[in-house]
């Protein structure tokens, strides 16, 4: 009966799907006790109120910023706790010793770390500090569609939650973070950690692909009266160009995926080995989204680096129109060389030698960037603040890995290192040093500007420098591991080959990342503590020189009560320099985005259509994704213009008692 | 930081190198210390490629230190020292020039050497030799290496015999899911794809047994499907085929099925009589019809 009752309902979904080992059962434990004492403390407090109206329903992109914020952080932990799992199987894992996981287990716990990092880490770092303040650096009160905002905020977590849902019931995907059939195909991989992949994946980057649009359409249609392009902060410029990759590369992977999803669900052949599939051509399709894919998220952390570096050496930034043909040739050359994922497929001399020139020639535009953030230092007054110790650190080890990227890029050599260790450490210097380490020093610098206060500087220096010595302890090992033939993703190897040593140096180079992670956390709870010391009461604590600091910190629910115009870069510099920032003479009344339910019940919804998708529950998937398309219809349909109006008097009010604030200060 | 903090840090980190760099001598890194004349060759171009990135690299360094130490604030209020700021200099067509330049010089050499490289060492490009080259063709199976040589016929697990100075044509397929055939010491890999026949070239220069990888994720049993490229003067191939051709077990399309069920850490062994369209119908069984030997 109870069998019955399962396969007629429940598709797939039995007893079996929880967790059985140790390890998934406690982080299954500390997932639902977590939640709960989450959800208790809200009702304790009495929250629930302030919670839906403030937050879970806003549609203003500062709040969806911090709430992309809190999203990356807690699953950089997720991704962190799987990377220190990993360094330790790899570091006990030898000769008679079987380390701590099962081969199954451990690819698992590889295949979510490589998936949360990129699509909930680094993408969640990315959206976050795009909404917090591309809008005021372009002198605008929105982003051009602050619904859609708030519904691409909801699908990513919705795909997160999806993810993170594997370790309580069912398994995850044990094929990788990029799931190469025929492994990720039925036959190979029955389970439905694939499908729970798939449908994560799937979830977030439709929402990633709307974010694109938005962000695309705000820099070209939300700009401040004479703000044209070429006047735009080069941040503005990098994410123009990111979200560009964005919506060209997205849609492959939708594509993808979605086959995929039919091989397994539907006994359909795209991607088999036999029966006509190709399993090559995933791997060119992936590949085709996955390499822009890097691009994407680097792009706005050198925007990141591009600001930091001016504002901290107090000098305009060299070279902006290089800057600017540096990003789009990177973002032109993004989409030619896909296929040095796999020179070793065997596509012959001529193809493999044109798409690995192809790769070369983006160490071109990149290099020029390094010379123009080193040039805007040269004849600066630089001062050394923590944004400026993780920029230093991005410059060292970014170039070594671009030299490691050259190398690759020579296809014999590829031949050589493809898949090894090495390429591990390859690609880590490029995501870590460039992406991750321009997020946290973004978040550094643009953390008044959102809350209103600053952040520890000291604590800020000694995270900064535990994650870059743990850098290269922990990466550096992997290269020599390459060359010694060490492949990625072993789980266990032999104690004649002598890697071992390397493994636990890397192993403690993690550990020491993790104690910059700790000191971060430690940094923000000193800053919230003595937050009434650290206030920002002028709007401009870094002698800035874009539009968001002509704002208060925090900044403004509309942002600016009378809308800039500017005639230069580096607006707001311009206006130090000569008129001050102006103070309106008479207020008019603002009309604001106005919250709305509709993004969290539709994101809800795909969620509850991805878990019936994954399970095979039809009635579900039908029920929700009919619920999907009447959320739209009824929000779309109704009367209402989404908008509300701040009175005249009040935005008067706030504007006054700011100045005020400033001038005191 | 104080001086002598700065001593200390100096001291660790010296110390931190030498043993690291004492434990790295003592150890064997295939790519750096080839067996192989494609092994070698690629490490002609690793030496190649470096050197040229250290042209741009090593003085961008140097940049870096010095910039970031003139222009530091302090500085410019030190008495004595004469720091130039100049807030509003943020372009120079020369300067421009110049890291534009050198770049594309630099690249476009580096062009050049993955062109050529990339068609002298192409893995399927037979290597010239007088001697007859060996084929071997190599079956990735859940989870251990198949190797069959036609001409000898014979075959064997996760053990590859090859003559040294003699060129070795490896055919690599899979019965499962994609893997990647690499043996560091000799150079190179290549996708061992399912209903595909991919191929690599190489030769061995000196005699020793080598690891070979399977060098990419292919379920639960991947980690234990190493095996032993064994290179030896053409004396002792010889002798070994010999032995392999006494071998007990037969390789027929019965025993392959039962050596193609998933197992791992297969010990190596050796089969007779194996047969020379085993192979071929491996590759077709992707196909239809599938062939009837190997269903």
């Amino acid at each position: 009966m109870m069998g019955l009752f399962a396969t007629a309902w429940l598709g797939r979904l039995t007893w079996d799907a929880f967790p059985h080992v140790l390890v998934t059962q406690a982080a299954a434990v500390g997932i639902v006790v977590g939640g709960l004492v989450v959800l208790a403390l809200i009702t304790y407090f009495g929250k629930w109120r302030w919670l839906w109206h403030e937050w879970l329903t806003t549609t203003n992109h500062k709040r969806i910023g911090v709430m992309y914020i809190i999203v990356a952080v807690l699953m950089l932990l997720r991704g962190g706790s799987d990377a220190l799992m990993m360094r330790l199987q790899q570091a006990t894992s030898v000769g008679a010793h079987a380390g701590p996981f099962s081969p199954d287990m451990f690819q698992q716990v590889f295949s979510a770390h490589g998936t949360i990092m990129i699509f909930f880490v680094a993408m969640g770092l990315m959206f976050g500090l795009i909404n917090l303040v591309l809008p005021q650096q372009l002198g605008s009160r929105d982003v051009a569609f602050p619904f859609m905002n708030a519904l691409s905020f909801w699908l990513f977590t919705a795909g997160m939650v999806l993810t993170n849902l594997s370790l309580v019931i069912g398994e995850f995907s044990a094929a990788g973070w990029l799931a190469y059939p025929p492994l990720s195909e039925l036959k190979y991989s029955p389970g439905v950690g694939v499908d729970y992949w798939i449908w994560s994946l799937q979830i977030a980057g439709i929402g990633s692909l709307m974010s694109g649009i938005n962000f695309m359409v705000t820099i070209l249609k939300n700009r401040c009266k004479g703000m044209t392009l070429m006047k735009m902060p080069v941040f503005a410029w990098s994410v123009f160009s990111s979200m560009s990759l964005v919506a060209f590369a997205f849609p492959i992977l939708t594509v993808a995926l979605t086959l995929l999803y039919f091989d397994r669900a539907f006994g359909m052949h795209f991607f088999t080995a036999g029966a006509g599939g190709n399993a090559m051509m995933y791997v060119n399709l992936i590949w085709a989204w996955g390499h822009p894919e890097v691009y994407i998220l680097v792009l706005p952390a050198f925007g990141i680096y591009s600001e930091i570096v001016a504002t901290y050496s107090r000098k305009r930034l060299f070279g902006y129109t290089s800057m600017v043909w540096a990003l789009w040739a990177i973002v032109f050359l993004s989409f030619t060389v896909w296929l040095h994922h796999f020179f070793t497929m065997g596509a012959g001399a001529d193809v493999n030698a044109v798409f690995g020139i192809a790769t070369m020639l983006i160490a071109i535009p990149t290099g020029v960037k390094i010379f123009n953030w080193l040039f805007t230092m040269y004849r600066g007054r630089i001062r050394f603040a923590s944004p400026m110790v993780w920029f230093m650190g991005f410059v060292f080890l970014f170039i070594s890995g671009g030299v490691t990227g050259v190398l690759m890029a020579v296809p014999p050599i590829d031949f050589q290192v493809h898949n090894s260790l090495f390429l591990v450490a390859h690609f880590h210097t490029m995501v870590v040093t460039g992406v991750v380490f321009g997020f946290m020093a973004g978040l550094t610098y643009w953390f008044p500007k959102i809350f209103g206060f600053r952040l520890h500087e000291g604590l800020g220096k000694i995270a900064a420098w535990c994650w870059i010595v743990g850098f290269v302890l922990a990466f550096f090992p992997l290269y020599i591991l390459g060359l010694m033939g060490a492949t990625r993703r072993l789980d266990h190897y032999s104690a004649s080959l002598g890697w071992q040593p390397l493994f636990i140096v890397a192993g403690v180079g993690v550990l020491v990342i993790a104690a910059g992670v700790f000191f971060q956390l430690l940094q923000l709870a000193v800053s919230i503590w003595q937050r009434n010391e650290r206030r920002d009461l002028t709007g401009d604590p870094w002698n800035g020189r874009t539009l968001e600091w002509a704002t208060a910190s925090p900044t403004q629910e509309y942002n600016f009560a009378v809308l800039p115009e500017v005639t230069t870069r580096d607006a707001f510099w311009e206006m130090k320099q000569t008129t001050g920032l102006p103070e309106a003479k008479a207020y008019h009344d603002i009309r604001v985005p106005k919250n709305s339910p509709h993004p969290i019940i539709i994101a809800g919804f795909a969620f509850l259509a991805g878990f019936g998708f994954i399970w095979h529950i039809w009635w579900l998937a039908a029920i929700a994704l009919v619920g999907v398309l009447a959320t739209i219809f009824t929000h779309t349909l109704s009367d209402d213009d989404g908008e509300r109006v701040i009175p005249a008097a009040e935005v008067a009010a706030t504007e006054r008692a700011w100045h005020a604030r400033r001038k005191a200060a | 930081m104080k001086k002598k903090y700065k001593i200390g840090l100096g001291v660790v980190l010296a110390v931190f190198l030498a043993v690291a760099g004492w434990y790295i001598s003592r150890r064997s890194i295939p790519i750096l210390q080839p067996a192989g004349t494609m092994g070698r060759k690629e490490l002609h171009l690793i030496i190649l490629a470096c050197v040229l990135a250290a042209v741009v690299v090593l003085p961008t360094y140097a940049i870096a230190i010095m910039i970031a130490v003139k222009y530091r604030e302090e500085n410019h209020d030190k008495p004595g020292k004469r720091v130039k700021y100049n807030p509003d200099f943020d372009h120079s067509r020369l300067f421009e020039s110049i890291w534009w330049g050198i770049p594309i010089v630099i690249i476009g050499f580096l062009s050049v050497v993955a062109w050529n490289s990339s068609h002298e060492l192409d893995p399927y490009k037979a290597l010239v030799s007088d001697k007859k080259p060996l084929t071997i063709q190599v079956v990735a199976l859940d989870w251990k290496w198949l190797f069959i040589y036609p001409d000898q016929g014979v075959a064997s697990v996760n053990l590859a015999e090859i003559p040294v100075g003699v060129p070795v044509d490896f055919h690599v397929t899979s019965d499962t899911i994609m893997n990647s055939f690499w043996v560091p010491a000799l150079g190179g890999q290549i996708y061992a794809m399912p209903g595909m026949d991919t191929q690599l070239h190489e030769q061995a220069d000196k005699a020793g047994s080598f690891m070979g990888s399977p060098a990419n994720i292919a379920g639960s049993g991947f980690s234990r499907m190493d095996f032993t490229v064994r290179a030896a003067p053409q004396a002792t191939f010889d002798a070994w085929v010999k032995q392999a051709q006494q071998a007990p077990r037969q390789l027929t399309a019965q025993t392959y099925r039962a050596l193609a069920k998933p197992s791992d850490n297969v010990p190596v062994t050796y089969y007779a009589g194996a047969s020379s369209s085993l192979y071929n119908d491996i590759v077709m069984k992707y196909m239809m019809p599938q062939p009837e030997a190997v269903k």
